[in-house]
């Protein structure tokens, strides 16, 4: 019996996405008794025995260049293959982009129940119970996982990253037959930008900025403050900004520590995406927008002036002139 | 070409979320149900388009639930769409709902079966690829573009960092979200063709449900907002600082 935890990369790094589903199984295969095992799939450059201090023992890692793109079913069968091999009785994945293509497939071909979105370890006093997110962040489900083998995909931000001192030892495997199922015409990166869903801090511009020219603001605040940018739908409808900065329920669903919400309304949908940040601050000029109801603190104000002023008073704060 | 597109009724976006039964069921009382938004705007417009420009393209819409999800399927036809197949089941296992839908699948022979990239009540993303699996056919996950040139597909799918463009062969599943296609309104020709067009009940095949809810909670309530003058931005940073340590 083990802990299986599928490592995501890209470009040869591991993402911090990563970094927290080691910590999650690890903290599994610690209440389980057993032991926690990574798999990593392509070539990576960093050294894989420092996975070691994130409370796993070894990584498997098959290197087949094939693998640098994620091919739903070929990562499947090469996933089951280790987790078979190893005696894999609770599989782990982020529930990020990689998670959706791959974690499901698993389910299916393994006969293995499937949480996907966990917020926290599973409860293992009574049976196998997982909370996990639903109803759009709305609320919460208990889901109690019958079969024998588990499969858990764990929401980005909901878990902490836990660092000891361990060294894993490297199994460098070797797949003969990798076939993708798919090719891949072309890679478009979008480079520079920090990731939404990863983002430790978000700063959201709504239609109160009044048109896409306005944003300058919003990037300035967030360059201060490494965050990434998001938007409201009607924003991202009427092309102001672009469809992958989207939050809300149809859009992207984040969890940051910190969310900034400048001229947006709070429309239930909105919230939707945004209810599972730790810290909410909205400002806005109306002072009956919902957003705050749901906000930590707020500012009733006119965006143009309270946003430089906020800039101005973090980059004090951070001693940057 | 043959597509199959699959449909669930989810509540609506604005709908308040309650539970009842000792927090084990969710309270359907006043919840208006809607097409789950992805399997509408993107799957099923995409698959309208497509036929749109090859008339030949049969589509086919399938919905596991029980008989009130019928207005639902009804209101897709009247979207477009041939026929309408319903299993008549109800379960939140993400397996059981592939096991159903695979299994029509099979039977059809589909060239292409469209999944919204989750529904907006559970919001696995997980049906589209398990479809996959037990048809042992490709799948694209998170496609915001889709064209078709013969037997062989070409499809934009968001991955981590940016997006792919993948080539595939036909029979394939995919997974759409915005970009795929655009929202349309029902007409009073489509809503009239729909009240006629068939809506096959079947039962479903014998599967075991892998997981179930036990029950649900709700996040606990924000204490309240505290609200800083426009003019004492400082004190808003102090706060975020100090006392909530975000910044």
């Amino acid at each position: 019996m083990s802990v299986l935890i599928f490592i995501d990369q890209a470009d040869g790094q591991i993402k911090k996405s990563a970094h927290e589903v080691l910590s999650y199984g690890a903290a599994v295969a610690k209440q389980l008794n057993t032991t926690a095992e990574a798999l990593v799939l392509g070539t990576v450059s960093d050294d894989l025995s420092t996975l070691g201090k994130y409370g796993v023992s070894k990584v498997h890692h098959a290197t087949n260049d094939v693998f640098n793109h994620i091919d739903a079913q070929l990562f499947t069968k090469v996933i089951a293959e280790v987790a078979v091999n190893n005696n894999a009785s609770v599989i782990v994945y982020s529930q990020n982009h990689t998670g959706k293509a791959i974690a499901g497939r698993l389910s299916a071909k393994l006969k293995a129940g499937l949480v996907s979105g966990a917020v926290a370890l599973p409860d293992t006093s009574n049976g196998f119970v997982v909370k996990k997110s639903v109803f759009s962040a709305k609320a919460y489900a208990n889901v109690s996982v019958n079969s024998a083998i588990k499969i858990i995909t764990v929401n980005p931000n909901s878990f902490s990253v836990v660092t000891g001192n361990g060294v894993a030892e490297v199994n460098t495997i070797n797949i003969t037959d990798a076939n993708p199922s798919v090719k891949v015409t072309a890679v478009n990166k979008v480079s520079g930008e920090i990731s939404l869903t990863e983002a430790e801090i978000v700063v959201s511009g709504g239609r109160g900025l009044k048109g896409p020219e306005n944003w300058g603001i919003v990037e300035d605040l967030a360059k201060t403050l490494h965050a990434a940018t998001a938007c409201s739908r009607p924003v991202a409808d009427t092309n102001w900004r672009p469809h992958h900065e989207h939050v809300g329920q149809t859009g992207i669903q984040i969890a940051p520590n910190l969310y900034i919400a400048i001229g947006i309304s709070g429309a239930i949908q909105h919230l939707a995406g945004v209810n599972r940040s730790k810290v909410i601050v909205v400002i806005n000029k109306d002072p009956e927008a919902p957003f705050f109801k749901a906000a930590d603190y707020g500012i009733v104000g006119d965006a143009f002036e309270v946003v430089p002023q906020l800039t101005a008073e973090i980059k004090k704060l951070k001693g940057i002139a | 070409m043959k597509i199959l597109v699959c449909i669930s009724k989810t509540p609506d976006t604005t709908s308040k979320i309650a539970f009842k039964d000792n927090n084990t069921r969710f309270d359907e009382a006043g919840v208006q149900w809607i097409i789950n938004p992805y399997d509408e705007w993107y799957s099923l417009v995409r698959a309208i388009e497509l036929k749109e420009k090859e008339a030949a393209t049969v589509i086919h819409l399938i919905t596991v639930g029980t008989a009130d999800a019928e207005p639902i399927i009804r209101k897709a036809l009247a979207l477009g769409g041939d026929e309408a197949i319903r299993v008549n089941a109800d379960s939140s296992d993400s397996y059981f709902i592939a096991s159903q839908i695979a299994a029509i699948a099979k039977q059809g022979n589909y060239d292409l079966v469209f999944t919204g990239k989750e529904t907006i009540d559970y919001n696995s993303s997980s049906v589209g690829a398990m479809v996959a699996e037990l048809l042992d056919q490709p799948y694209i996950s998170l496609a915001t573009k889709f064209e078709l040139n013969g037997t062989t597909a070409t499809v934009t799918r968001e991955i981590e960092g940016g997006e792919e463009v993948n080539e595939v062969n036909l029979p394939v599943v995919i997974s759409t979200q915005k970009g795929m296609a655009e929202q349309r309104i029902p007409n009073m020709r489509g809503i009239m063709a729909a009240r006629t067009k068939p809506l096959k009940v079947v039962e479903p095949v014998a599967v075991e449900n892998l997981t179930n809810i036990v029950n649900f909670e709700l996040p606990p309530a924000k204490a309240g907002v505290k609200l800083v003058a426009a003019d004492n931005v400082a004190e808003l940073v102090r706060l975020l600082h100090e006392e909530a340590k975000a910044i």
